[in-house]
């Protein structure tokens, strides 16, 4: 049913229709509305046979969610940010114990400086960690998103962080369609746990592992999300059958077939690019997009056929390495080995700095005419870095770089946090 | 006190203590964190500590926004770790006079471990729980301390879990001193505040506090003037009061008062005794100046084994 609501409850909903045993959260901006969601209806008797258990942090979201999981119960949590920092130890554990916990992050930035607004870094730093991370475009997709991610997870016996963009996503009204609870349940198959705690048939999880087979074991963890690479496109192609939309996938094209220049993005952020790409169209340019859903499984192979006639490729990551530069183009990169193009690295949108068409527009027709560097941070104050760079050198205690920026651009505090 | 700023009227004097530059604050109207400010800056002017060697340590919440309105040395430490940066503080300059000020999720939720082990270890450190029963800052969330029975935007219902009383917590880890009060004890919170500045160890002061936006709105318990009105007439002033005695239900009476008072050697007084019999009298914490060597000689002559850094 076409439903207005805010993306935040549209996830709420759409998970409590996949029929999650425990739900197990810590409050953390913009994450909030979704596992408020969930309580209200645990509570009034809408979302039944499911225990919800407020926990004292996040690092016991995710020990409460492993240990559920062990018991065989289909589990959910949801975190962002300095939350997902601070259950990272646990969230290595389920991926490494192969425990298909659902969780959703809403995408936020992390400090310090301290900052509550969205971009990726947080479902960068735990990129590595062995759960499949699966982006959102829109509030639709977002919620489609988490019934794919149960089946898949629990198909694979492996976690899935499904991410959606924090306030531009979470916090925004838009008509999104809630399937039936028979819609779901046709999809999504009740949970048969490959292992499991169970009196009668004792097993050990979480073994200790030597020498002897721990390459073995992590790399069981690959060839499953290798696996992965095959079912996640079967299981959209199934969506849309059951369900009637596209959703999920590994990546999705927008205006590349005649493209020479390619923009590569994860989530929202697509919806500005589509847009700034329909009037560069439309004045002549030969460019198109390509969004990457399934950020892991990285989709090598698939983005390396669909880029295979573009001239260059723009990278638009809301997220980056320290010390290196873009985390999402080197991915791009190893799947362009046999296309040696230009890869242009932007970094965008950090702890929330919008996004604009006019900004984006002037990139890509830098990028068309091969002026941008091989790393540019778009909307960056040049001067503001170079006035702290400068008191720095006059001076050696010269005090917390966050402070002084912003006092020097006048904004004594941070306005909101 | 210099003779200039003794010229100054109080508010003035209190006024200088806060960066004003950051105001107007984000507190909601209403709100009794800028109370308990209030009171601790007042403490810190009336102990007669050095200004220059304080410093306020904060973790994150409405509550933890505390450390970046004084006007002194402060740190915004990420949730739940006030305790442990105020312990490194501490540990590495022992002449720093080191408050933590947070609220009750930051403190005693996700930081609930370090709360027990800095009280279990007499950490010299004064650590202020703002107790709103909630997690103002992300919305209204049931926290440790939320009273059975009260609604909050996770507990849509009512809460069903056991709350935790927080002296009775600090008083069986192990703290040196501990009091609660509410905001509308203005001059008792002042009071132990400055008492707990003076004092060594481990100091706890629980202020309850009105969350006014959520956890007052969220209950039906009206406004601040409504909280304050509660406070008054519920609340009881039962100094020395067995810590297991002083639980809150919703709505319920508040002992208040100065619950445990009992000096006891502080960690930096264990490791300077067990570091003083290893290696004999030539131990001396961090090294010293000239006049701190020499009072602690005098402290010494009195007192031979138990001598340490002040
Ligand atoms: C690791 C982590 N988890 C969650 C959060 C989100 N968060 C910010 S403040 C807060 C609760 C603050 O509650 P409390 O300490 O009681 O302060 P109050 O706002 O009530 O004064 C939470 C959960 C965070 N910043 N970091
Ligand atoms: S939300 Fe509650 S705790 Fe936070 S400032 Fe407002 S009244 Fe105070
Ligand atoms: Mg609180």
């Amino acid at each position: 049913m076409l439903k207005q609501c805010e993306g935040s409850h549209a996830v709420a909903a759409t998970v409590a229709l996949c029929r999650p045993e425990v739900i197990c959260a810590y409050p953390i901006s913009p994450q909030t509305h979704i596992v408020e969601g969930l309580s209200e209806m645990v509570r009034d008797g809408t979302l039944q046979h499911c225990e919800f258990i407020n926990v004292e942090s996040e690092f016991a979201a995710m020990s409460v969610a492993i240990g559920a999981s062990a018991a065989g119960a289909r589990s959910y949590t949801a975190t962002a940010s300095q939350g997902l920092l601070f259950m990272a130890e646990a969230v290595w554990n389920a991926s490494g114990l192969g425990l298909p916990i659902v969780m959703t992050l809403a995408n936020r930035s992390i400090g310090a400086p301290i900052n509550i607004w969205n971009d990726h870094t947080d479902a960068m730093s735990m990129r590595d960690a062995g759960w499949l991370q699966l982006f959102a475009e829109n509030n639709q997709e977002a919620a489609d998103l988490h019934i794919q991610a149960f089946r898949l997870a629990e198909e694979l016996s492996l976690p899935i962080m499904v991410c959606m963009d924090g306030f531009i996503l979470t916090h925004a009204y838009e008509g999104v369609d809630i399937p039936t609870q028979e819609q779901v349940d046709a999809y999504l198959p009740p949970y048969e746990p490959r292992q499991v705690l169970d009196p009668r048939e004792p097993v050990s999880i979480g073994a200790m592992v030597g020498p002897e087979a721990f390459t073995e074991v992590r790399y069981l963890a690959h060839a499953k999300q290798m696996q992965a690479l095959d079912r996640i496109p079967q299981l959209a192609a199934e969506f849309r059958q059951q369900f009637g939309r596209d959703s999920g996938g590994l990546i999705r094209t927008y205006r590349l077939e005649d493209a020479q220049t390619v923009v590569v993005a994860l989530g929202s952020v697509l919806g500005t690019i589509k847009d700034t790409i329909d009037d560069l169209r439309e004045a002549g340019h030969k460019i198109g997009v390509l969004g990457i859903t399934s950020f892991r499984p990285f989709p090598t192979a698939a983005i390396g056929d669909a880029v295979s006639h573009v001239e260059r490729v723009v990278v638009v990551e809301k997220c980056f390495a320290v010390g290196v530069g873009g985390i999402v183009s080197r991915d791009v990169r190893t799947a362009m080995r046999e296309h040696p193009h230009p890869i242009y690295a932007v970094v965008a949108g950090l702890g929330g700095r919008a996004i604009t068409k006019a900004s984006l527009r002037q990139l890509f027709l830098s990028a068309m005419a091969d002026e941008l560097e091989a790393l540019t941070f778009l909307d960056l104050d040049h001067q503001a870095v170079n006035r702290e760079l400068e008191r720095e050198r006059l001076t050696r205690r010269s005090g917390p770089i966050a402070e002084n920026l912003l006092r020097d651009l006048g904004v004594v505090a941070a306005r909101v946090g | 006190m210099n003779a200039q700023s003794a010229e100054f009227s109080s508010e003035d004097r209190i006024g200088a203590m806060l960066r004003t530059e950051r105001m107007p604050h984000i507190w909601c109207p209403g709100c009794g964190i800028g109370s308990v400010v209030t009171c601790f800056v007042d403490a810190v002017l009336r102990s007669g500590i050095d200004q220059d060697k304080l410093v306020v340590v904060s973790g994150i919440g409405c509550s933890g926004r505390v450390a970046g309105y004084v006007n002194f040395d402060s740190i915004h430490a990420t949730h739940g770790r006030a305790i442990p940066v105020a312990t490194g503080l501490k540990l590495a300059n022992p002449e720093l006079t080191v408050v933590v000020i947070s609220g009750d999720g930051d403190l005693m939720s996700i930081g609930g471990n370090h709360f027990v082990h800095a009280a279990r270890r007499n950490m010299d450190l004064v650590v202020i729980c703002i107790n709103n029963f909630t997690y103002g800052m992300t919305g209204g969330q049931v926290t440790p301390t939320t009273p059975g029975s009260a609604t909050a935007s996770t507990t849509p219902y009512g809460n069903y879990e056991y709350p935790l009383t927080l002296p009775f917590l600090a008083d069986a880890c192990g703290a040196s001193y501990i009091a609660r009060w509410t905001s509308l004890h203005a001059r008792n919170i002042t009071q132990s505040v400055e008492e707990a500045l003076t004092r060594r160890g481990f100091s706890f002061i629980e202020v309850i506090t009105p969350c006014t936006t959520l956890y007052l709105r969220r209950n039906r318990l009206g406004d601040g003037v409504d909280a304050l009105q509660y406070y008054q007439s519920n609340s009881e002033i039962l100094h020395g009061i067995d810590t297991r005695e002083t639980a809150i239900e919703l709505q319920g009476k508040i002992a208040v008062g100065k619950f445990v008072d009992r000096p006891k050697p502080t960690y930096l007084d264990a490791v300077t005794r067990c570091n003083a019999k290893l290696i004999g009298d030539d131990y001396q914490l961090y090294g010293k100046t000239e006049p701190e060597k020499k009072a602690e000689e005098a402290k010494k002559a009195e007192h031979p084994v138990t001598s340490g850094h002040p």
